[in-house]
């Protein structure tokens, strides 16, 4: 695969810039709030400043890694620092920086204790996640993925919610188990191939047994951080009880860190294991998008509704990746953007309203819209996008899935469409009970969003209908990765029974 | 062969060792000044440390050898020895025994681990290990107004002699079959008669005495018990060194003597290894004495580091190397915090007071949770370095399956770990205590924490270190 050099070290500024933050941060007395949060944002401003080359310089045309940063690091265990983008990896930097910026924007005021503390761990986990999306050396993703784990635990056990201590260890230790098993296969892949270099793996085609003992150990972690069913129990409980700004990473970036390890390492490394187990792959799918979504009408909780909401929409990404055409997978990967920008925009608005409530009861609420006007707007068209209206992203994603799952098995795409109307009765009736009917006497003093609140909001707004109306400059990027990477999946022969591989596995596996 | 029976060089780290510490002993009553030793302590452990590396050597008919092996464990225990004596003055003011014994055994116990790492003949393994053991008894018993210490002295002394017992008969069984106390001749003759049962009875018990020393599941009964009732530097030390010890005797004597029984001894070895990690970060699960939660965490850690040592391959020992050299930092670090909150008749003690010790007090807070996010093995800290290693030596040895095991009882271990995280930085505080502490004491601290991060960054030289350290 072919690699462009960086002549500048574009992508390790946008890593390290956070982290460089982080200890300016560390060295400030915490009695200065003011000067603190101002940092912060000032860093995550820079940060996303700096990302910006990645939208106007990125080639467009050109299928292998661009921005390529490659020096040595462990010798020893042949580890590098490996960096480089392509056209699955990049949008995801960039929303990371833009998330980055509306997390502190949205916790300026919310975060009361620990500000100092808060700041650090929300620019070190934007700098693994980035590490994450950059890092083309297993062992260097590794370390980013699971670094990462650190500031989010802190970060939903201290400023979250009454049940936050039991979210965060569940969140912590649902992650881990998921991570150590994929530690090992990558161990595995090392000693098979020889190397950790992600675009010389690629090439690598590993024997057909161990494929799928690989992709089970790599699935293991994917499948808890996007969140599968039947592995998403620990999404609903991290999400609700994160703070605002927790709660958006999680929606915005983290778990799209899963479908993008499916995306970047199990399709590329293992084809034949994806193709033999793709129908497998799309019927937890939709059953993560009908369960996901008859969960969402049976809750109580705001944050709660959306994490489920959560659940169902990552069940479409995950199936427009299985399905394994061109459409089904650009459709997954703006989809991820979508879901990132519109559930991340939906916690943002819920953490506006508990701001001055500190309720996220639904029955709380009612008849919002003639207390909070413009908030009652903001909601509604994030509230729309959610469903997947035309004219809104969420139409554009949920449309190139169902295309591509419809060309390559029609059934899971009739399953999958249930779905997306299940998604309006819910979405619609939670509008229609927060907002409408008879307004609360307990709600009816609500100020309006403040100027701070609606510029952390406004960007969103922008990116739903950008994405919306005119999807091309996003979906741009994405073709001749796609292609490629779709080309090296199919040309792995055709499909093999899964028995025979399962018997295959087993025998790389106890080998007798 | 070079003449090499009166090779005193390559035990002038040992011979100044035991000078010292019979000085130390011998001028207590006289020096009234107690914190000469402690200087001397700390001194002498540099010392001896470039003694250890100037004078690589063979001595004793080949019975002694200092190798890099044997040199890289003397760091272990030389290091392990510093950290603990910067550790211990406050402390030992405080409860009383801030006098030239404690510091002589400490001397004595380094010792008697210099003879182990270092021997090339079972004799002088288990000469060795009873001088490291006796030592080590009466350190856990030092405080002899606590009665914690007294039982937990007692336990070990009355099952370290059985062990010891065990490492005697092995040691009669192996000499019976193969007429030799040699590692190298036992490895020559071994060869030949593997499968007699005298000689297998005699691996099972070297592992049985060994087991014991480095608390391996079942013979892990005395650990928490010892470990509680110590005095918490002494705690630190043994944890780490003693342990050390045992697996340098241990990978010495399974790896070259034993090595043509590897098949045989492997197969008893792997299901202990395998249960000592599940049964230690089990029980650490339930522990609310901070000290016995780190006890159990350490059979646990001694279960990660046994596999190692079966696997039977070199890469394997040199993941040994790596995971105990990291482990002195991360579990001595975490010993220091607790020595830093420990105050008179146990308080201190309990995980409960360490709630809100964040908000309370932010930087021992911050160091703990460093160790505690390094014992688990989460990167970037040197555990994970250390786990790594040694994970990919057990798939490169052929057991990917085992590694999977290891993993998962390492995800067990992450919750104790993380709770103590928790009631730091995620509860408000209860009672308030007040760290006590002292320059050598955060020395200690920051010592232990630039390892663990330096480690955890840049491992690259450590581990051309631990490859060329292997026999």
């Amino acid at each position: 695969m072919d690699l462009r050099m960086a002549e500048f070290p574009l992508l390790s500024l946008i890593i390290w810039l956070p982290v460089a933050g982080a200890v300016l941060l560390f060295l400030i007395p915490r009695r200065a709030e003011g000067l603190i949060k101002g940092l912060a944002l000032v860093v995550a401003l820079a940060d996303l400043a700096v990302s910006l080359p990645l939208w106007f310089s990125f080639d467009r045309s050109f299928a292998g890694f661009q921005f390529v940063e490659k020096h040595p690091w462990i010798k020893a265990l042949g580890v590098q620092y490996f960096l480089g983008v392509d056209g699955i990896s990049v949008l995801f930097i960039l929303l990371s920086a833009l998330i980055t910026i509306l997390c502190i924007l949205i916790s300026w005021e919310s975060i009361t204790r620990k500000v100092k503390e808060f700041y650090i761990a929300l620019l070190l986990t934007s700098a693994a996640m980035i590490g994450v999306f950059c890092a083309l050396d297993l062992f260097l993703f590794y370390v980013f993925w699971e670094a990462m784990l650190i500031p989010m635990y802190l970060i939903i056990g201290i400023w979250g919610g009454p049940r936050r201590l039991y979210a965060t260890i569940k969140f912590f230790l649902y992650t881990l188990i998921g991570s150590v098993l994929m530690l090992i296969g990558i161990i595995v892949i090392y000693f098979q191939a020889g190397t950790f270099e992600v675009p010389e793996l690629v090439q690598m085609g590993l024997p057909q047994g161990l494929q799928l003992i690989l992709f089970l150990a790599f699935f293991a972690a994917f499948a808890v951080k996007v969140p599968m069913w039947p592995v998403h129990t620990w999404l609903p409980d991290a999400h609700t009880e994160a703070p605002t700004a927790g709660s958006v990473i999680l929606a915005g970036i983290l778990i799209k860190m899963g479908a993008y390890g499916f995306l970047r390492f199990s399709l590329s490394f293992f084809p034949q294991a994806t193709l033999a187990l793709a129908v497998p792959m799309l019927v937890l799918s939709i059953v993560a998008i009908i369960y996901g979504a008859l969960a969402c009408l049976a809750q109580s909780d705001l944050k709660r509704l959306i994490a489920y909401s959560s659940v169902s929409h990552m069940g479409f990404v995950t199936l427009g990746i299985f399905s394994l055409t061109a459409n089904g997978v650009e459709g997954a990967i703006l989809q991820m953007i979508n879901h990132g920008v519109v559930t991340g925009a939906l916690f943002m608005c819920v953490g506006i309203v508990y701001d001055r409530t500190h309720s996220r009861e639904i029955s709380y609420y009612g008849g919002l819209a003639s207390v909070m006007p413009i908030y009652a707007a903001f909601f509604l068209v994030f509230t729309m996008a959610s469903i997947g209206l035309p004219g809104t992203n969420g139409f554009v994603g949920e449309f190139l899935i169902l295309l591509g799952t419809f060309q390559a098995k029609k059934w899971a795409a009739a399953l999958a469409a249930t779905g997306v109307i299940l998604g309006a009765c819910y979405m619609l009736w939670l509008y229609q009970r927060v907002f409408c009917q008879k307004v609360n006497p307990q709600i009816a003093r609500l100020p309006e969003m403040n100027l701070r609140e609606t510029v952390a909001l406004l960007p969103m707004l922008i990116l739903v209908l950008w994405i919306g109306v005119y999807p091309k400059p996003f979906l741009s990027f994405m073709h001749v990765s796609v292609k490629a990477l779709l080309q090296h999946v199919h040309s792995a022969g055709s499909a093999i029974p899964l028995s025979q591989l399962i018997k295959e596995g087993l025998h790389a596996v106890f080998p007798v | 062969m070079p003449f090499s029976l009166f090779n005193l060089k390559a035990l002038s780290p040992e011979i100044f060792l035991v000078v010292v510490a019979s000085l130390m002993v011998l001028f207590d009553r006289a020096i009234r000044a107690k914190d000469f030793f402690f200087w001397t302590g700390l001194f002498g452990t540099v010392l001896a440390w470039w003694l250890a590396r100037e004078s690589l050597g063979l001595a004793f008919g080949g019975s002694y050898l200092a190798d890099h092996y044997g040199f890289f464990f003397k760091t272990i225990f030389l290091l392990s020895l510093f950290l603990s004596l910067l550790i211990s003055p406050a402390y030992a003011r405080r409860e009383g025994f801030h006098f030239g014994e404690y510091y002589g055994l400490l001397y004595f116990a380094v010792c008697g681990m210099m003879l182990m790492a270092s021997g090339t003949d079972l004799l002088v393994i288990y000469l060795g290990l009873e001088l490291m053991s006796l030592s080590v008894y009466v350190l856990v018993a030092l405080d002899w107004r606590d009665s914690r210490g007294l039982e937990g002295g007692l336990k070990y002394f009355l099952l370290g002699s059985l062990a010891s017992a065990f490492l005697v008969m092995g040691l009669a069984f192996i000499y019976g079959q193969t007429g030799s106390l040699n590692l190298l001749e036992i490895k020559r003759q071994l060869t030949v008669s593997a499968s007699e049962m005298a000689v297998l009875s005699g691996i099972v018990f070297f592992m049985v005495a060994l087991g014991f020393k480095v608390a391996m599941v079942p013979f892990h009964m005395w650990a928490p018990d010892a470990y509680e009732g110590a005095p918490t530097p002494v705690t630190a030390f043994m944890s780490v060194a003693a342990k050390a010890a045992g697996f340098a005797a241990l990978g010495r004597i399974f790896l070259l003597a034993f090595a043509p029984a590897h098949i045989f001894w492997m197969k008893l070895l792997v299901p202990l290894a395998v249960l000592t990690m599940f049964v230690g970060n089990i029980l650490a699960v339930v522990q609310t004495n901070i000290k016995r939660l780190l006890a159990y965490s350490s059979v646990a850690h001694a279960g990660y580091v046994l596999l190692g040592i079966a696997v039977g391959t070199r890469e394997g020992l040199s993941a040994v190397l790596l995971y105990l050299f990291v482990y002195a930092f991360m579990n001595i670090g975490a010993f220091a915090v607790v020595t830093l909150l420990q105050r008179e008749s146990g308080a201190g003690e309990s995980i409960f007071d360490y709630q809100g010790l964040a908000k309370l007090y932010p930087v021992p807070a911050f160091l703990m949770l460093l160790f505690m996010f390094s014992l688990t093995g989460i990167p970037p800290t040197a555990g994970f370095i250390g786990k790594f290693y040694l994970f990919r030596s057990v798939v490169h040895a052929g057991h990917p399956w085992l590694a999977v095991l290891a993993v998962l009882a390492s995800v067990i271990a992450a919750y104790p770990y993380l709770r103590i995280v928790m009631l730091m930085y995620m509860r408000e505080p209860e009672r308030q205590i007040r760290p006590v502490a002292s320059p050598s004491l955060w020395l200690a601290l920051g010592l232990s924490a630039v390892g663990v991060i330096l480690i955890g960054v840049y491992p690259g030289s450590l581990l051309h270190t631990v490859m060329g350290s292997v026999f």
